[in-house]
């Protein structure tokens, strides 16, 4: 809790900064904030046996939802992932990122014993359609993260290493295929994406700023409020995806040291958690949730450092956004309820 | 239930497991991030921190205050004064016929501004921005400053014009300055000075501007300033002033130059006055001059073709490189080689019969005046400008030691005067010929290059360099117009030195000789009598008259029937006060006729001025007075005929 509370108070500094000292934008995070603690609260007090419950309905809702984006979602930056309820736009992908797992959880709960085969084929079935509609709207993204956290819950849950090896291996072997049947502009796309000096003043722009950010931080960083990338506006999407760049290049290799241990602390906790859970499904929830943080943190630090190709995802906790912090919160919130949940399962 | 308990502790062994593979995996991709970060910011900090300053940090040139061009009295000839103008820059308009199209909407845009913004396109890079309209008003610019967002592309800039306040007075000398073009930058960069220029779009293009661009143009300041991603300032870092240029102060006066000027009216010429002692130029006129104000943002086609296509030629500097024949002009000088060359000592005298003939020949060279002069020794053949006399000595004294003579007096080179483009003019030797038209020399060549015609060409400053050393008894002066540099900071003035260019080794009673002859050429019976009249001080003269157009064996020359642009040119040679001159001059008035009449009255006044402060009385435009030459004259066979 300490280190949540810690990253959170670093978040507002940073997006102070990056904001360009605007604080009606920490205004405004801070009612996120706010909103997304009340959801973490609601969320630990709900006992795992109800959300074991509840898992089924929100999947298919969920489901229905991203059908339902489908069909008649607002289009934005040529995307097609909001849906307009009238009231309300929601982006039916990102409680995906809650359902999904819950959905797998109960699913090898629900099976006793060691899960076979077959169990895993079903559990591929049940992550693989909603990663496929959120692929198409198309948020290769979060579509991967959500892909990961079914996986996490797969894995955890005994998927047999011969298979792990297999898979991974075939994929390997494919992917030549892949690159075969790829027109040539995509391959040019795919190509900047992981070698962005190809294309300084366009896509590769980002990345190279970021890159300028963090390299030029150095050990202990220019100070607060003195990144020369940031406040001179060199750095693209600094209060989001690209925020990780402002805190390295102001905090240097310290702050990021720093953040990391806090990450490893969080992951930790939530490991720890995981493994002191008292029922298959808590304990596989737990788990996916935890290691779905990281996925974030590693891949939003990837991609802002240059080793992973640019994805759009934000940095947890620090990121200025709204529905994503919800959704962490959420996430933080069924851990603290199966933690406190523990003993009375067991006996 | 052991078993369920035994299964159950199973499974979470196994989950424990898996969790640790987790564990571990997120440690090491962790680690990686840590080694990622290692490398960027402690390894390679030094490289990103460059990048970043490059980003950040941007030199922004200050451009000097240009120089000040000042009369010797301290007028102002060219100077600076702050605009505002509005510029373009084509890279970064998506339409541009549209954005001028609305920007006239908004504020005044003449087809002429028009036009002049399409010849800089042309001439500049797309990424550079040109003026649309210079000269904005308070109002103009506030309106657009109000309606900027509607233009991206377009902005105002506050410029340094230079502004030339007399105008079109001695244009040719003070020049002017223009934007600089392709070619300038490749001088710039090879003279090694191309770093001083970040930042200037003019530099000097012609007269002093050009000459004495070095010391107008100061040195560039810089400012590291912080910029933003767009490009905008942010906060100067530090600055480094920039150094404005030297003033110029010349010897010549302007008033001086404004009675020149004047004098001459419509016609076309040219003129130059030099302190025969000192070498500094007080006067330096060319005839019609233009206004070099339309050059400094760029002159407009419409403008550019009156000048350029003009028959008057008001762009060719006439001093410098407007060659003519010297004619009787040249006598004073041939006369000093033959005494000089002891072929004509004082007693020797001719009886002149209205013509010369070669030994062998039966050509006549005709004198000017075709009964001839009588008995004419050295001095009255310069006061009357004997031809015959000079006929004979010419071809005594051979083409090799005529022109290898005069060439001491700055005839066939060049003067090193301060202003760049002056041509040689032309003192024909045997070898030239033969070089140019592979022809050999022929005596009557020699012939009639005693009076100043045939090949010879000479220019105007030439022709007042020449008289200026005569009038110093050999002592050659290098003209100069700048006689002081004044430090534009400090304002410490340093003189430029005169310097001597050659010492003639001449006798002095020869030039004594030569001097009283044209001395005599302003009193009565001179062929100038009437511009010495009532002088107040005594002038040594030569008229001359250099003809335009060859007339046939057996037609005569009557200027009033003759094309205008046809007529002989007027020349006169002067120095004065004859004792001890401070000036010496030499008038060129094209198709003007006699020398005396129509350029010797332009040489009086600006001696009146120059030497007694007497302004001209306003009086009607000058009328060529009929030729005392253009008696009758017989023909006979063979002959030529030149005047005076």
């Amino acid at each position: 809790m300490a280190c949540l509370f810690f990253a959170l108070l670093l978040s507002l500094f940073v997006l102070y900064s990056a904001s360009g000292q605007d604080f009606s934008r920490i205004y405004a995070q801070g009612v996120n904030v706010a909103v997304a603690l009340g959801a973490m609260w609601l969320a630990a007090n709900i006992s795992p046996l109800n959300l074991e419950r509840a898992a089924r309905p929100l999947y298919i809702l969920g489901l229905l939802l991203l059908i339902g984006v489908a069909l008649f979602g607002t289009i934005s930056h040529g995307a097609r992932r909001w849906l307009n309820l009238g009231f309300m736009q929601i982006q039916p992908s990102e409680l995906m990122r809650i359902a999904v797992p819950m959905m797998l959880a109960w699913y090898f709960a629900s099976r006793e014993g060691k899960p076979s085969a077959s169990n895993f084929v079903v559990g591929s079935v049940l992550l693989a359609i909603p990663v496929a509609l959120i692929m198409k709207q198309p948020d290769l993204g979060t579509s991967l993260l959500i892909a990961s956290s079914g996986f996490y819950v797969l894995f955890l849950a005994g998927l047999s290493w011969r298979f792990l090896l297999i898979a991974s291996a075939s994929l390997l072997a494919l992917m030549p295929v892949f690159w075969s049947l790829l027109h040539e502009y995509q391959r040019k796309r795919i190509e900047i994406l992981f070698d962005p000096t190809q294309d300084p003043l366009g896509a590769g722009y980002h990345t190279i700023q970021a890159i300028i950010a963090i390299g030029s931080g150095g050990g202990a960083g220019k100070g607060w409020l003195n990144g020369t990338q940031t406040q001179l506006d060199f750095l693209p999407e600094r209060t989001t995806d690209f925020i990780f760049a402002v805190f390295s290049e102001e905090f240097g290799f310290l702050g990021n040291m720093l953040l990391l241990t806090l990450f490893s602390l969080i992951i930790a906790r939530g490991l720890v958690i995981a493994s002191q859970a008292q029922n298959t499904f808590s304990r596989l929830l737990a788990g996916s949730i935890t290691l779905n943080f990281f996925s974030y943190a590693f891949v939003n630090m990837g991609m802002v450092s240059g080793i992973l190709p640019v994805v759009g995802v934000p940095l947890p906790l620090i990121s200025y956004g709204g529905t994503s912090l919800v959704t962490l919160y959420l996430g933080f919130g069924i851990l603290m309820s199966i933690h406190t949940h523990k003993k009375l399962v067991a006996t | 239930m052991v078993a369920e308990l035994k299964n159950y502790i199973h499974e979470q062994y196994y989950f424990r497991l898996r969790l640790g593979v987790a564990g571990l995996v997120v440690l090491s991709l962790f680690a990686l991030l840590a080694f990622r970060f290692y490398y960027l910011q402690i390894l390679h900090y030094n490289h990103y921190q460059t990048l970043a300053e490059n980003n950040r940090i941007s030199l922004v040139p200050t451009i000097p205050n240009r120089g000040l061009i000042l009369d010797k009295n301290g007028v102002v000839l060219a100077h600076n004064f702050f605009v505002y103008t509005l510029e373009i820059t084509p890279a970064k308009v998506k339409n541009l016929d549209n954005t001028i199209t609305e920007l006239g909407q908004l504020i005044e845009v003449s087809s002429l501004d028009k036009k002049r913004f399409k010849k800089f396109r042309e001439q500049s890079h797309s990424f550079e921005s040109a003026p649309i309209r210079t000269h904005l008003n308070e109002i103009e610019a506030a309106k657009f400053a109000v309606n900027h967002y509607r233009f991206p592309g377009v902005e105002i800039k506050s410029r340094l014009f230079r502004h030339y306040p007399l105008g079109k007075l001695g244009s040719h000398m003070v020049g002017y300055i223009g934007r600089i073009n392709d070619k300038d930058i490749e001088n710039l960069k090879q003279e090694g000075v191309y770093s001083n220029y970040k930042g200037s779009d003019h530099i000097g293009k012609s007269g002093l501007e050009q000459f004495y661009e070095q010391q107008l143009h100061g040195t560039t300041g810089f400012q590291q300033v912080e910029i933003d991603a767009d490009g905008h300032a942010v906060r100067v870092l530090s600055s480094n002033a920039p150094v404005p240029g030297d003033n110029l102060i010349l010897s010549a006066d302007s008033k001086l130059q404004e009675i020149a000027e004047t004098a001459f009216g419509e016609r076309r010429g040219a003129m130059v006055a030099i302190n025969p002692k000192t070498g500094e130029v007080l006067t330096y006129v060319s005839q019609p001059t233009f206004n070099p104000n339309l050059f400094v943002d760029g002159i407009d086609t419409e403008n550019w073709k009156l000048l350029n296509e003009s028959l008057d030629k008001p762009l060719i500097n006439r001093p410098l490189r407007g060659i003519y024949p010297p004619g009787s002009t040249f006598k004073p000088f041939v006369a000093l080689a033959g005494l000089e060359a002891g072929k004509r000592n004082p007693p020797f005298a001719i009886q002149d019969p209205g013509f010369f003939m070669l030994p062998g020949s039966r050509h006549r060279y005709r004198d000017w005046k075709p009964s001839g002069h009588g008995m004419v020794d050295m001095q009255k053949a310069i006061t009357v400008s004997c031809d015959t006399f000079f006929y004979g000595l010419a071809m005594e004294l051979g083409i090799e030691r005529l022109t290898s003579f005069v060439r001491h007096f700055g005839f066939g080179r060049k003067s090193d005067i301060d202003i760049k483009g002056e041509i040689e003019g032309l003192l024909p030797t045997p070898e030239w010929k033969m070089r140019r038209y592979k022809q050999p020399w022929y005596p009557g060549e020699t012939v009639i290059i005693g009076i100043g015609q045939g090949y010879t060409l000479a220019t105007p400053l030439q022709l007042a360099q020449a008289t200026a050393i005569l009038a110093n008894n050999g002592v050659a002066m290098k003209p100069h117009l700048v006689t002081k540099i004044q430090n534009g900071l400090t304002g410490k003035q340093v003189f430029i030195p005169n310097i001597v260019q050659d010492r003639i080794t001449l006798n002095p009673d020869n030039v004594e000789i030569v001097k009283r002859g044209m001395v005599d050429v302003t009193l009565p019976g001179g062929t100038a009598a009437s511009v010495g009249a009532n002088a107040g001080y005594s002038i040594a003269a030569k008229t001359g008259t250099a003809q335009v157009i060859g007339i046939k064996q057996n037609e005569k020359y009557n200027e009033h029937t003759i094309n205008e642009r046809h007529r002989d040119h007027a020349l006169f040679i002067a120095f004065a006060p004859a004792e001890d001159p401070t000036i010496a001059l030499a008038v060129i008035v094209e198709n003007g006729g006699h020398g005396g009449s129509a350029a010797g009255p332009i040489a009086r006044k600006v001696m009146d001025y120059y030497l007694l402060g007497k302004t001209p009385a306003i009086e009607p435009a000058a009328v060529a007075e009929p030729l005392p030459a253009s008696a009758t004259g017989t023909t006979t066979t063979s002959e030529e005929e030149f005047h005076d």
